[in-house]
């Protein structure tokens, strides 16, 4: 009685090698390491490598190895100071297309990581840094949707001298009213529009004699647009996020109008802030010559122009018209222009901006454009228990310059105050303006020294709760409760092991689940011995007693590890960050524990006292 | 080691009645407080920044909340947060500034006034309207779910009455685990909720024991009405219930002692509600079910196929 199956004890023996195995690298600690990234499709190649490898050699770094990774140069060290000097080697000396971020990586041995065993991923409460919710403005998407559509109606018409008396948004949004002297043009008009845009819906009216025709952008769309917003954002922040220099960032869309951006290690957060925060945009527009700035100030600007105000306070008239925006930029840089020596800024436009630019261009030359940069900032408040939405948005022109030439896809900006302020806002336009305003929504930021105390409060409480429970055991159970003291071990590392295979993310409220799981897992021991103990009290052989113990405790224990488990995976449906954390390992360690607790401990159990005679058991 | 050396044969279900009054006492005083005093909500919630600094050496308050104030950050409240070189700031949204300018502006201020080194930013979290919005009505519908689930589960695998006896448990355990939490003035965020969703795990796992015992014995003993059933069941169950409260209460002891000061809300809310579980799967549950009417008969049929119990009817009281 009470023996396993030869089988069975291979399969535990199988299961528990395997989570020593996957556990096993988070034994190996990190590697301080400097991690290079290419910026504009810069090269990552052998050639690179060779020529990080010679640098760092030539000023007498050593190096613990040099890698080609995923996305870029993987460098490791043998401490921290080496690291910091590699860093700021690579900085001044590879060229801006390269950017340095401190890292630790992990210092997996080849052979673990062959298996594909890695440790632990740590979350931004254990490891430090920035995680932000930003959303983006979807009414606002829409409505820029809108006005580029008014644009481009507008430049059409033109283009073929259909004539017209107003062209404007409706104010319920997604739809455009043109207003026509006549029917003729109407039809005109109409008919030119299809042709060029397919996809808007038209809708002739006859409003008390005036022609009407009203443009409406499709629901399909408008989520289009949405979706576009959102990507592109996603894009933008991407961009950003690599240009800060932050080894493993992660920005990742949540639900249909948020964006999750975590940056891990960073110390300057306050710059991470400004650089993701800040929602520039660019748009070059027409300035007016010889213009009645006088009559504008008292507000009344001549018609098709705005009023704005150059970086000195000084007023100044630009036409409505965008010539270009800064979604139709591909790529900035910042450089110093060739004959002053002054700093400038390099641009370059998609084919779309370029033709509009060039048409612009070609018809102007001699004529000064006007460069408008507008920040959009956002907060939110309760008033009166509503949610308002402030919304304001910085409108500056930055730069007037007058056009020298025709141009069309390449040109430059100069007249900036500053390299600095060049690199900025070369930096700002190269991540390409944001398509629609984004505002962050939360934010967690840890310092890396309270990361350090958690991950070492954790540990502590960890271990301690679990030395604690083992001395129970020990004293209460005798032999039977150094048997679940195994078990509980086993349970711990294949927690581990499972967490590591899974490459889920390890918080604090994780930790706090993994303490509660041992707790837990011991729950199931002593319902098992609990009953051994009846069984033995009412008079049955030992061996009858284990037997019976085992068998009658099962269905309860599966009972109630059943329900704690859909409370753990109601938490992890609906629970966020932190709640997650603690949902994922509560589960994980209720899995393992149904096997160590159970499994486990009687295949122990077996060993021990199976198949003899045995008078008295230790419990 | 054991707590008892025979089988215990305390009298549980008779004190049923005393158990009653004291529990409707703690569900009255805790809803009394909720409703009037609320909880003390955390800024998951209300959303909010909350700014955490350390500092080199104890930190003054009182020359913290000065240097805030000249800053005009005057309505920021600070506190100490598990030690004296600790600060914890919290500031309401300020008129025109954006989350980002405001906790720059805050740390800004703290260093001009303290030299450069000498602070240094811990953590700092905000949590916009909407999305503390967002989080309470989730955490609401989680708790729901949650619930909802079990009582399913409980129904499938045992019988209305125990499901509701259970489902009776959990909410008398929630409710008194908050209402002390709304008593002591205890911050309640994310964490906590989680704590308490844990609990209702928990104080389950203790019910679901005891109702699989009373389920066998009805089965099992020819004799005896269904509280003197019940009874037995929880005097058989007794230490397994005391050692595993015992186990589960060392370490969250371990985690409330050295888990540092972030996750004590969060230790303090399971220490709590495992010791209102504990006393709720002995009394509350038991007793729901019994007070329902749960009788023998109603066990049988959800018995196994095959099995056969000749006096069904016999037990009847």
């Amino acid at each position: 009685m009470n023996q396993y199956p030869t089988w069975k004890y291979v399969l535990i023996i199988a299961v528990i090698l395997t989570g020593v195995l996957y556990a096993l690298p988070n034994l190996y600690g990190d590697d301080p390491a400097v991690q290079i990234s290419p910026l504009r499709g810069a090269p990552i190649d052998e050639a690179s490598v060779t020529r990080v490898s010679e640098l760092l050699k030539g000023e007498g770094i050593s190096t613990k190895s040099i890698e080609q990774v995923e996305r870029g140069i993987l460098v490791r060290f043998n401490n921290t100071e080496d690291q910091m000097q590699a860093k700021d080697l690579i900085e001044e000396k590879m060229g801006e297309n390269y950017i340095p971020a401190l890292n630790l990586s992990p210092a997996t041995p080849g052979w673990l990581t062959a298996l594909n065993a890695a440790p632990m991923y740590l979350g931004l409460d254990l490891r430090g840094g920035v995680h932000f919710l930003m959303e983006v403005d979807m009414v606002a998407a829409a409505r820029q949707a809108g006005e580029r559509y008014v644009s481009d109606l507008r430049s059409i018409l033109r283009g073929e001298k259909v004539r017209y008396l107003s062209i404007a948004r409706t104010s319920s949004g997604n739809s455009i009213e043109i207003k026509f002297r006549n029917v003729a043009d109407l039809e005109l008009g109409s008919s030119l529009i299809r042709k060029e845009y397919p996809r808007l819906l038209l809708e002739e009216e006859d409003r008390g004699g005036d022609a009407f025709l009203v443009v409406s952008i499709s629901d399909e769309e408008i989520r289009e647009t949405k979706k576009m917003a959102l990507q592109q954002n996603i894009i933008t922040l991407r961009n950003r996020v690599n240009e800060l220099g932050v080894a493993e960032p992660v920005v990742q869309q949540q639900g249909d109008n948020r964006i999750v951006v975590q940056l891990p290690g960073i110390q300057d957060t306050a710059r991470a802030k400004e650089i993701l925060g800040a929602t520039a945009t660019l748009e070059f527009r027409m300035a007016v010559e010889n213009a009645d700035v006088q009559a504008a100030i008292a507000g009344r600007p001549p018609v098709g122009t705005r009023l704005y105000k150059e970086r000195d306070g000084s007023p100044i008239l630009l036409k409505k018209r965008i010539i270009v925006t800064g979604d139709q930029i591909i790529d900035a840089a910042s450089g110093i222009e060739q004959q002053n020596g002054s700093p400038t800024v390099f641009i370059s436009l998609d084919s779309k901006g370029a033709r509009k630019m060039a048409d612009t261009t070609r018809e102007n030359v001699g004529k000064p454009m006007a460069v408008v940069f507008i920040e959009n900032k956002t907060s939110s408040k309760r008033i009166d228990g509503e949610l308002v939405r402030t919304r304001k948005k910085i409108e500056e022109v930055i730069n007037v310059a007058v056009i020298r030439d025709q141009f069309s896809k390449r040109f430059q900006i100069t007249g900036l105050d500053s390299s600095e302020e060049a690199r900025d806002l070369a930096l700002l336009l190269r991540a390409g303006a944001l398509a629609a305003p984004i505002e962050i929504v939360e934010e967690r930021t840890v310092g890396p020294s309270l990361g350090q105390d958690n991950i070492d409060q954790g540990m502590t409480s960890v271990i301690v709760g679990f030395i604690v429970v083992m001395i129970f055991m020990a004293v209460w159970y005798r032999v039977f409760g150094l048997v679940a003291n195994i078990a509980l071990t086993v349970n711990l590392v294949m927690i581990v092991a499972v967490l590591s295979m899974l490459q889920a993310t390890l918080t604090l409220p994780g930790i706090a689940g993994i303490v509660l799981t041992v707790g837990i897992a011991v729950d199931a021991n002593v319902l098992i011995f609990e009953r051994i103990r009846e069984e033995i009290r009412s008079g049955n052989s030992p061996q009858a007693s284990i037997n019976a113990g085992y068998d009658k405790a099962l269905s309860t224990i599966a009972d109630a590890n059943i329900t704690t488990l859909i409370a753990a995976l109601v938490l992890y449906t609906f629970g966020s960050g932190p709640i997650k954390g603690f949902a994922i390992t509560l589960s994980i360690g209720i899995v393992t524990s149904m096997f160590t607790a159970i499994m486990g401990t009687r295949a122990v159990i077996n060993l021990v006292y199976g198949g003899r005679k045995v008078k008295k058991l230790s419990i | 080691m054991k707590i008892f050396n025979k089988e215990p044969s305390f009298d549980f279900m008779g004190r049923r009645k005393l158990a009653l009054i004291v529990s409707i006492l703690l569900v009255i005083i805790s809803i009394a407080s909720l409703a009037t005093r609320g909880l003390n909500f955390g800024i998951d919630f209300t959303g909010g920044t909350l700014i955490e600094v350390g500092y080199e050496n104890s930190a003054d308050l009182s020359e913290v909340r000065a240097t805030l104030e000249s800053a005009g950050y005057g309505n920021a409240i600070t506190q100490h947060f598990g030690s004296s070189k600790d600060v914890l700031i919290r500031v309401p949204p300020h008129e025109g500034m954006t989350n980002a300018d405001l906790s720059t502006g805050v740390l800004n201020a703290l260093h001009r006034s303290s030299g450069s080194d000498e602070i240094e930013m811990r953590r700092v979290e905000f949590v916009g309207p909407q999305v503390g919005e967002e989080l309470t009505e989730k955490g609401g519908l989680a708790m729901i779910y949650a619930l909802f689930g079990i009582l399913i589960y409980i129904t499938l695998r045992f019988e209305k009455r125990f499901a509701v006896g259970s489902v009776v448990a959990l909410i008398h355990d929630v409710v008194i685990t908050l209402g002390i939490f709304s008593i002591l003035r205890l911050e309640f965020d994310l964490t906590t909720l989680a704590a308490i969703l844990a609990v209702i795990g928990y104080s389950l796992n203790d019910t679901i024991v005891v109702f699989d015992r009373i389920r066998e014995n009805f089965r099992k003993m020819r004799k005896g009405s269904p509280v003197e059933v019940s009874n037995r069941s929880i005097n058989q169950m007794l230490s397994r219930t005391l050692v595993t409260s015992f186990t589960t209460l060392f370490v969250l002891v371990a985690l409330f002692v050295l888990g540092g000061e972030i996750i004590h809300s969060f230790a303090t809310a399971l220490i709590i509600g495992i010791i209102v579980g504990t006393y709720s799967s002995v009394y509350v549950a038991s007793a729901t079910a019994l007070a329902l009417g749960v009788s023998k008969q109603d066990l049988m049929s959800v018995k196994k196929e095959g099995e056969d119990d000749p006096d069904v009817l016999g037990d009847q009281p």
